[in-house]
């Protein structure tokens, strides 16, 4: 049996992710990594304006992570389920025997 | 690549955004024309959104010990252009400065130009690049995607290196020592962007021969 390609590629994908774990490693951010760096090249550096508002906590900002995360994949899913709906109700137009209408 | 909240100078944030805006304009412009003439594409136009605004809240591990997100802006800069990518990666950059402290008001001029502007251009260019050598669509939609994440993150160097050279090496070298913590640390991010990229891609496109994948989705092949 043919594997799908996306299949072989989301396989490639987990490997890519899992490797460096087992790697090891600190994992913090890269973002803050920079921060780091300009505080220690630059002694007594403060960034002259602090963020509006910051996440409580690392729950919280672990929530809102979540929360961009699902609604894009919402977002994704729902597109893709519905270009499959539309193209099956497309076959099964055509495939029926009865003239292809207009539409698609 | 976001930088953070007060970490540029205000002459540096008022010169990124002056540079973004005519691209955010331009890019405002090329979505209401994609929404008039092609209304069918607005449901992928949404999804490429999408794909940014997921794959920049997923921060991956990495070989260097250390985490970073892809930016999910390739996707929708093959379909559609570059210039779409502009409005669309500024939203998602909105929504972290405003909610997560992640990047910031003052940065975000900068952060759009690397993210929303460099990212998409360079994947754009790799893609056309590709298919005008003749190499698959999958692959020149890996290449493109891979490519431009890269690109957003040596700019973001670029840019943090402009801003505080190095006192003995200079520009050049601040290039190199953001570019260590950086894009080094991408590179393995830039491959699975590009993956993933051609998953979703194939994902939304269904059984459409590869070939004409990418016309289907941005409307122009029924």
């Amino acid at each position: 049996m043919r594997i799908p390609r996306s299949a072989w590629l989301l396989l490639l994908l987990a490997v890519l992710v899992v490797v460096p774990l087992l790697k090891g490693g600190e994992f913090g951010g890269s973002d803050g990594e920079a921060s780091v760096a300009i505080e220690q090249a630059n002694p007594g550096f403060t960034p002259w304006l602090d963020p509006l508002w910051e996440p409580p906590s690392g729950e919280i900002e672990s929530l809102l992570f979540a929360l961009q995360a699902a609604l894009g994949a919402l977002v994704i899913g729902y597109v893709v389920g519905r270009r499959h709906g539309q193209s099956r109700a497309r076959a099964d137009r055509t495939g029926s025997g009865r003239p292809a209408q207009s539409a698609g | 690549m976001h930088i953070m909240e007060g970490y540029l100078p205000a002459s540096h944030c008022a010169a990124w955004y002056a540079a973004s805006a005519p691209f955010v304009v331009a890019g405002a412009l090329r979505i209401r024309k994609i929404v008039r003439e092609r209304p069918e594409a607005r449901m992928i136009l949404a999804a490429s959104g999408a794909f940014a605004f997921v794959l920049s809240a997923l921060k991956i591990p990495s070989v260097t010990g250390s985490c970073s997100h892809p930016t999910g802006t390739g996707l929708g800069a093959v379909i559609f252009g570059p210039s779409v990518m502009a409005v669309l990666g500024v939203l998602v950059l909105l929504f972290q400065a405003l909610l997560l402290a992640h990047g910031g008001l003052t940065t975000l001029g900068a952060n759009t130009f690397s993210m929303a502007v460099v990212g998409p251009w360079v994947a754009y260019a790799i893609w056309r690049l590709g298919r005008g050598l003749g190499l698959s669509v999958a692959l020149s939609i890996f290449l493109a995607a891979a490519l431009g994440d890269l690109a957003t993150y040596v700019f973001t160097s670029v840019q943090l290196a402009l801003a505080y050279p190095d006192p003995t090496s200079g520009i050049v070298g601040a290039v190199a020592k953001f570019g260590g913590i950086f894009a080094v640390t991408q590179i393995p991010l830039a491959i699975a962007e590009g993956i993933l990229t051609v998953v979703v891609i194939d994902a939304l496109a269904g059984k459409t021969a590869d070939a004409d994948k990418v016309g289907v989705l941005a409307g122009e092949i029924r």
